[in-house]
């Protein structure tokens, strides 16, 4: 078994018409056993950036404390919030350093650029080599199960509310064909004026 | 006087491991059926391959058993015209042992039989059969590579069948969806959202791609079409 | 990075920190998870003016399409790119951990680089990690010396060629340099046979994929053309899967308003660049 699948988790994010997406589900597991159903993936790195970091979660914090590390020098280095672009390069950069003794982490970035508003997302593997693609990017153990939904849901210009069912859709029915991921799924979809968090309803199996 | 270092002397071919046989390839491909009340579809991708490489892009993974019974049949790509073969001999000699076409459930039965039958050696296929029951209603049953079976409403198998399975739970299933009343679904919903599948799993398997291959049974007989997929 | 009172690691170069664990993990059975590979078709050819190079814009995980457009021709110097194959993490780093060398050996010389010292710069990288480092490049550029074309191998050979191609579709994409590539090749000529070299591993190689990047390197110009050719659409969708607002059920909503309470603009008078002496 691969060390990725050891907690289960899946994460995915979409970008619509001046808004993004970003949702994980919510079990912690450790191989087959449930241990947590109520356990965020994603997280806030500023007002407009989220991070989600699927994985082997003992990383996901290791990683997470060291971005948030990074990121709050940044700030206070440059007094000035951190653009998700430049978080992503550090993101990837600090992946990179490990790339002999590597994070089981998968980042999936989701925000909006400064100033413009523009809808950012980006993904990377675990070595830290980014991708930004146009329309959405999924990690975790449903990876395969998510690529299958969105290539077929998802659509440019989606409006928050459509991008909303689309994205929840696409994560709940993915995860009910995945054993280790599921158990009930967390939404953010984040505007100019405001992020909308949601717990949606999921099987609980 | 030192002993000129050579490549291949006698003593040598003592460390050589003994080349270990694999019995088993993988030739890549995904099949998706779907039964409705008065119908059944399945469909294959027509793409043929082996590790990166292509052997063709224009063979079909369907095999007809009968004018209401559909095999599709992916895997190791051997085992699956050895299989087919059996099948269709066993088919072949019921018709002449009984005086009647094989059903479609006794089809199903009998395919288990005999994939159960290579339990320690077993055939390395996925199936998925399609057809219609004695009372004309639609019927898909999927297996295991050792004969385990269940009989479902849609089903996805092959390399693709991670991606293409959720999709099919999601619009014919009508799952995780609140309010809705109408959960049957005609033989033209069928039919577009079983190509709609298979284009967004050529955009993201690599062994799935090329042409789909649909055969659409109904009582009436089999109707066959073609839809083309991305060739890269 | 750090601060006195909060201190981090600050040592240059890669960090083994992990090492030990992982490989624990492993011997209990847990594998380490596959990064993602470019399985690649990239080339270069050179033509009467220059160095044409190509490459496909597919990065896969192990049988999935992680990204059906990325980029694979990397910005070395203004005269230099280069195609990168392998591990996609390590040809991303590795072009770019040169291309800032470059870029200071340009400012310390005062004069621009030249192709050999890239292809120096990278094989020595790449030999001092044994191989480790999984990136087969394909670097191109124009020089005081000419139009340059060099293959450099994970393990940090080289080769200087008129045209060469790396990657899983390198021998689907040869099988068209060899028929069709001559000495003198006008650019358009070049272009084809390039795109055709790409096409060939595109279709015949299931590790390449989607569109053809290209890009033209003169004496003083550079066209990088992305898209070059779009080999592949995606199929018209039969259905419109745009769900009816309120399918999903939701459990719970939280609101978290982003509200500028109150914004100060001071102007400045916008002080021009000392450039005198």
């Amino acid at each position: 078994m691969s060390i990725l699948a050891y907690n289960g988790s899946a994460v995915i994010a979409m970008k619509g018409k001046d808004c993004v997406a970003i949702a994980s589900d919510l079990r912690f597991g450790i191989q087959g056993q449930t241990v947590s159903t109520n356990f965020e993936k994603i997280f806030e790195m500023g007002p407009h950036l989220y991070i989600g970091l699927p994985g082997l979660t003992t990383d996901t914090f290791t990683v997470l404390n060291k971005l948030k590390f990074r990121a709050n020098m940044f700030e206070l280095k440059e007094d000035r919030k951190i653009a998700p672009d430049v978080f992503l390069s550090m993101v990837s950069n600090l992946l990179y350093e490990r790339r002999f003794g590597p994070f089981f982490v998968e980042p999936i970035i989701a925000g909006l650029k400064p100033k413009t508003f523009e809808p950012f997302i980006a993904s990377m593997d675990l070595l830290g080599c980014p991708n930004k693609p146009e329309d959405f990017v999924v990690a975790g153990t449903a990876s395969e199960q998510l690529y299958g939904m969105c290539e077929a849901l998802w659509e440019p210009d989606l409006s928050p509310e459509d991008l909303f069912e689309t994205i929840s859709q696409a994560l709940v029915n993915a995860c009910d064909r995945d054993a280790l991921s599921g158990w009930g799924a967390s939404v953010y979809i984040i505007e100019k004026d405001k992020v909308t968090h949601r717990r949606i309803k999921t099987r609980m199996d | 006087m030192a002993m000129p270092r050579s490549y291949g002397g006698l003593s040598d071919y003592r460390t050589v491991p003994a080349p270990s046989f694999s019995p088993y390839s993988e030739n890549g491909g995904s099949v998706v059926a779907v039964a409705g009340d008065d119908f059944a579809i399945i469909a294959s991708d027509t793409r043929l391959s082996t590790g990166f490489q292509i052997y063709t892009r224009n063979q079909s993974k369907l095999f007809k058993l009968s004018d209401k019974t559909i095999l599709g049949s992916t895997g190791c790509w051997c085992d699956v015209l050895s299989l087919t073969r059996l099948v269709q001999t066993r088919i072949k000699m019921y018709q002449y042992d009984h005086n009647k076409v094989m059903s479609t459930p006794a089809v199903a039965q009998m395919l288990s039989v005999l994939l159960y039958y290579k339990r320690f050696f077993p055939y390395y296929v996925a199936n998925i059969l399609a057809g219609i029951d004695d009372n004309g209603k639609g019927v898909v049953y999927s297996y295991d590579p050792i004969g385990h079976h269940e009989s479902s409403k849609f089903r996805a198998g092959g390399t693709a069948g991670a991606l293409l399975q959720p999709l099919l739970d999601n619009q014919l299933g009508m799952l995780n969806q609140e309010n809705v009343q109408d959960k049957t679904y005609t033989l033209e919903k069928a039919h577009a959202i079983v190509k709609d599948v298979f284009i967004s799993a050529a955009e993201r398997d690599i062994f799935t791609g090329d042409r789909i291959s649909i055969n659409i049974i109904t009582k009436d007989g089999i109707r066959e079409d073609s839809f083309e997929l991305r060739k890269d | 990075m750090a601060g006195v009172l909060a201190t981090e690691r600050t040592l240059p170069g890669f960090s083994f920190e992990n090492c030990k664990r992982n490989s624990t993990l492993l011997q209990q059975g847990f594998k380490p998870p596959t990064a993602q590979k470019t399985g690649t078709t990239i080339v270069g050819i050179v033509y009467r003016d220059g160095v044409i190079l190509g490459a496909d814009t597919r990065a896969t995980e192990g049988s999935t399409v992680a990204d059906k457009n990325c980029s694979k021709i990397h910005f070395l110097a203004d005269n230099i790119y280069c195609c990168g194959a392998g591990t996609a993490a390590d040809t991303e780093m590795t072009t770019m951990t040169i291309m800032s060398q470059l870029e200071l050996h340009r400012l310390n010389t005062g004069r621009p680089v030249r192709v050999s010292t890239a292809k120096q710069l990278l094989k020595q990288l790449l030999f001092r990690y044994q191989g480790h480092i999984g990136a087969a490049l394909v670097v191109g550029g124009v020089d005081v010396t000419g139009p340059l074309l060099y293959s450099i191998h994970p393990h940090g050979s080289s080769e200087c060629l008129p045209f060469t191609t790396m990657g899983s579709g390198s021998l689907a994409a040869m099988t068209v340099l060899e028929s069709s590539w001559k000495p003198d090749l006008t650019e358009e000529e070049g272009k084809v046979i390039v795109r055709n070299a790409i096409a060939a591993g595109i279709f015949n190689d299931l590790g390449s994929g989607s569109n053809v990047d290209v890009c033209i390197i003169r004496k003083g110009s550079v066209d990088y053309i992305r898209p070059f050719d779009i080999a592949n659409l995606k199929g018209q969708k039969q259905n419109n899967y745009r769900f009816r607002r309120g399918t999903t059920g939701v459990l719970s909503t939280r609101i978290i308003p982003l509200v500028t309470e109150s914004e100060e603009i001071k102007k400045t008078e916008v002080e021009s660049m000392d450039t005198s002496a």
